[in-house]
C-alpha cells in the first residue's frame, strides 16, 4: 500500500480562527475516504490543505510521497469544488470543452493531440453523458454537471478524486446513480476523498472515515466509526446530524 | 431526474450547426483580412519613403480617393482617417478577445479601472513631455502607467476575498483624480486635446499611435493564442486549475497586463470613459447566443468588428464622436442578440 496523502500534525488558521488543529492522517491507495463533520468544522479547509490550496501553519503534508508544495503532477488529481457544483454562471462552455480541460495539465503549452481527444471522448462515455457532449454545462442538471466534472478528472488520468459535497442540489435518484459511479471508479483503483454532509451516504460507501471538528475525532475504517462515539463528540449536543437511510 | 430535464430540449437546432459554423468562420476570416489590410496601411505609411513601399502607398492613396469618389465622401483620401480606422479595426479584434476571459471572470470593472489608470498615464506623459521637452509618445507613458496599474490591481485582488471591488473602485476614481490634478497643474503647457482622450476622437490618432496599436495587437493576439487553454481553465474553474498545478497567479497577471495593453491602444478612438465597453459589450452579446466558449470568442470578435465599422459610419456620417458611436452600435447589437436568444437575459456576473 502506498500513501496517496499523508498529513502529520497539520494546523491551519484563518487569522485568529483555528480551522484545523493538529490533524494527522494517511490516505492509502485505493481508499474511499469519507470526510465528515458539522458545518464549519474545517472539512473543506482540510481538503484544500491536502491538495496544496492552503499552506499549513504547522505540520507537514505529502501528496503522492512528495511534499505538497513541491508536487507538480497536477494531472494525477481530479478535483470537484463546492463552487463548481453550485456554479450558476452563464459562461458558455460545452461539456466537451469542460472535459478537455482535464488534458491541459498533460498538453502543457502544446496543442492537444488525437490521443488527448480520444481520452476526452472515452471519459465522457464512461460517465454516461455521451449524448450531452455538445451541450453547455450551464444548461445541465446538477447530476449531469457532476458527471461532466468527474469526466474531466477521468480525462486527466487522475488516480485521486477529491470531491467537496458533490451532490448538493442533486435529486435523490441522480445522486444514487452518481455514487454508484464513484463506487465503480473506486473499484477500478481510483482513490476517492469525499466530503459529504449526509452521514448515511458516507457510511454506505466509504471504507474509511475521517470525522473532524477542527480536531480529528476519528480516523479509521467505517465499522469502527459507526460503533464509536466520534460522531456525537464531534457534533456536540448542539450540532445537527444529517442522517438519512436509503 | 424528474420534471423538465434540459437534456433533450434543443435537438432541433442541430441541422443548421454546420452552416452556422461556416458563417462564423467566414466572419472571423473577413475580420482577419480587414485587420491585416489595416496593419498593411500602417506599415506602408511608416515606410512610404522607401522605394517599393512608396509605390504601394501611392496606390493605397489613389484607392482611397477612388473610394471617396464612389461613395461621395471626403474621408478615405486622408491618411489620418485610415490610421483611425486601423486603430478601430484592431481594437475591434483584440478587445473582445481579452474581454471573453475578463467578462466571465467577473473582472469587467478592471478594464474600466485600467482605463482610468492609463488616463493618469496620459496626464503624466503630458507633464513629462512638456516640462522636459522630451519628444516621447504620450501613449507609451500611458502604456507603462497602465501596466503598472494592472500589476497593482493584480496585487490588490490577490490580497482581497475574490475580486473585492472596493479597493478596485478606489483605484479607479483615485487614478482619475490624480490625472485631473496633473492636467490642471500642467494647464497651458501644451495644446494636447484632453477631450479627445476622454471621449475618443478620430483626430487624436497619430501615425505613432497607430503603429503602437499595431504592435500591441500582435502581442495580444499571440498572448491569447499561446495561453488560450490555461486562461480558459482558470476562467471556468480557478480552484480546479490550481489543483491541476497551473500557474494561476501568473496567468491572471498575464490577463490584466493584456487588458492594460488593449485599454491603452483603444483609448485613442474610444476615450477613457468608454473603453471598457468594447471589452464587455460584444462579449455579453456573444454569450447570449453562443453554443460553446470558442464560438463566444468568434462571435465576440465579429460583433466587435461590426460595432467599430458601424460606429465609424455613424461617426463620419453625422460628425459625432467615434467612442460614443461605437459603443451605442455595440449595445444595439447586444439588444439584438437578446431578441435573437428569445429575451432570456443571461446574468453573466452571477457571483458565487
Amino acid at each position: 500500500m502506498t500513501a496517496i496523502v499523508d498529513l502529520d500534525g497539520v494546523t491551519f488558521s484563518y487569522g485568529d480562527t483555528v480551522a484545523v488543529s493538529d490533524v494527522s492522517l494517511t490516505v492509502e491507495e485505493g481508499d474511499f475516504l469519507g470526510l465528515v463533520g458539522p458545518n464549519g468544522s474545517g472539512k473543506t479547509t482540510l481538503l484544500h490543505l491536502m491538495l496544496g490550496l492552503h499552506e499549513p501553519d504547522e505540520g507537514s503534508i505529502e501528496l503522492f510521497g512528495r511534499p505538497v508544495d513541491e508536487f507538480d503532477d497536477g494531472g494525477r488529481i481530479g478535483y470537484v469544488s463546492q463552487k463548481a457544483t453550485s456554479r450558476g454562471g452563464a459562461m458558455p462552455v460545452t461539456v466537451r470543452e469542460c472535459v478537455t480541460m482535464g488534458r491541459f495539465a498533460h498538453a502543457g503549452r502544446g496543442r492537444l493531440s488525437a490521443a488527448d481527444r480520444a481520452a476526452v471522448a472515452d471519459a465522457i462515455e464512461t460517465v454516461g453523458i455521451g449524448d450531452l457532449a455538445d451541450r453547455l454545462v450551464s444548461e445541465l442538471s446538477g447530476g449531469q454537471k457532476q458527471r461532466a466534472y468527474i469526466a474531466r478528472a477521468l480525462a486527466s488520468d487522475a488516480d485521486l478524486l477529491a470531491l467537496d459535497e458533490p451532490t448538493v442540489g442533486v435529486d435523490a435518484e441522480s445522486r444514487d446513480a452518481f455514487y454508484a459511479l464513484l463506487d465503480e471508479l473506486n473499484d477500478d483503483g481510483i482513490t476517492v476523498i469525499l466530503i459529504e454532509h449526509d452521514i448515511g451516504v458516507v457510511t454506505d460507501r466509504a471504507n474509511r472515515i475521517a470525522c473532524i471538528n477542527t480536531e480529528l475525532y476519528h480516523h479509521g475504517d467505517t465499522e469502527s466509526f459507526v460503533e464509536s462515539d466520534a460522531l456525537a463528540e464531534a457534533y456536540g449536543t448542539t450540532g445537527q446530524v444529517v442522517h438519512h437511510h436509503h | 431526474m424528474s420534471g423538465e430535464t434540459p437534456a433533450n430540449a434543443d435537438d432541433r437546432s442541430r441541422p443548421d450547426r454546420g452552416l452556422r459554423r461556416t458563417a462564423e468562420l467566414a466572419g472571423v476570416g473577413i475580420t482577419a483580412l480587414v485587420a491585416a489590410w489595416m496593419l498593411g496601411f500602417v506599415l506602408l505609411y511608416w515606410a512610404q519613403d522607401l522605394p517599393v513601399a512608396g509605390d504601394l502607398y501611392a496606390a493605397f492613396r489613389s484607392f482611397g480617393r477612388g473610394m471617396d469618389v464612389a461613395l461621395g465622401t471626403n474621408v478615405f483620401r486622408h491618411p489620418i482617417m485610415w490610421q483611425s480606422m486601423a486603430v478601430g479595426v484592431l481594437v475591434g479584434v483584440v478587445a473582445p478577445l481579452v474581454g471573453s476571459f475578463l467578462v466571465h471572470r467577473e473582472m469587467a470593472l478592471i478594464g474600466e479601472t485600467l482605463a482610468h489608470t492609463a488616463f493618469a498615464g496620459v496626464a503624466i506623459g503630458i507633464l513629462v513631455t512638456s516640462s522636459t521637452g522630451w519628444n516621447g509618445s504620450l501613449l507609451l507613458v500611458a502604456l507603462v502607467v497602465g501596466i503598472l496599474g494592472a500589476l497593482v490591481v493584480q496585487w490588490l485582488t490577490e490580497r482581497t476575498e475574490a475580486y473585492g471591488d472596493v479597493p478596485i473602485a478606489i483605484m479607479l476614481s483615485g487614478s482619475f483624480a490624480v490625472g485631473t490634478l496633473i492636467i490642471s497643474y500642467g494647464d497651458g503647457l501644451t495644446g494636447v486635446n484632453i477631450q479627445g482622450y476622454l471621449f475618443g476622437n478620430l483626430a487624436v490618432v497619430t501615425p505613432e499611435g497607430a503603429r503602437l496599436m499595431g504592435a500591441l495587437s500582435l502581442i495580444v493576439v499571440a498572448g491569447v493564442a499561446l495561453a488560450y487553454k490555461q486562461l480558459l481553465f482558470i476562467t471556468f474553474d480557478e480552484q480546479a486549475a490550481r489543483v491541476a498545478q497551473l500557474n494561476v497567479t501568473g496567468y491572471n497577471t498575464l490577463l490584466v497586463v493584456l487588458t492594460a495593453i488593449v485599454v491603452v491602444g483603444a483609448m485613442q478612438v474610444l476615450g477613457v470613459i468608454l473603453v471598457a465597453a468594447m471589452l464587455v459589450v460584444p462579449v455579453a452579446a456573444a454569450s447570449q447566443i453562443a453554443r460553446s466558449f470558442r464560438e463566444t470568442m468568434y462571435l465576440a470578435v465579429i460583433f466587435g468588428q461590426l460595432s467599430v465599422i458601424g460606429g465609424f459610419a455613424v461617426s463620419i456620417g453625422l460628425g459625432l464622436p467615434s467612442g460614443g458611436s461605437i459603443v451605442v452600435t455595440a449595445i444595439a447589437i447586444y439588444l439584438a442578440s437578446i431578441v435573437g436568444s428569445g429575451f432570456s437575459v443571461k446574468a453573466i456576473s452571477a457571483h458565487g
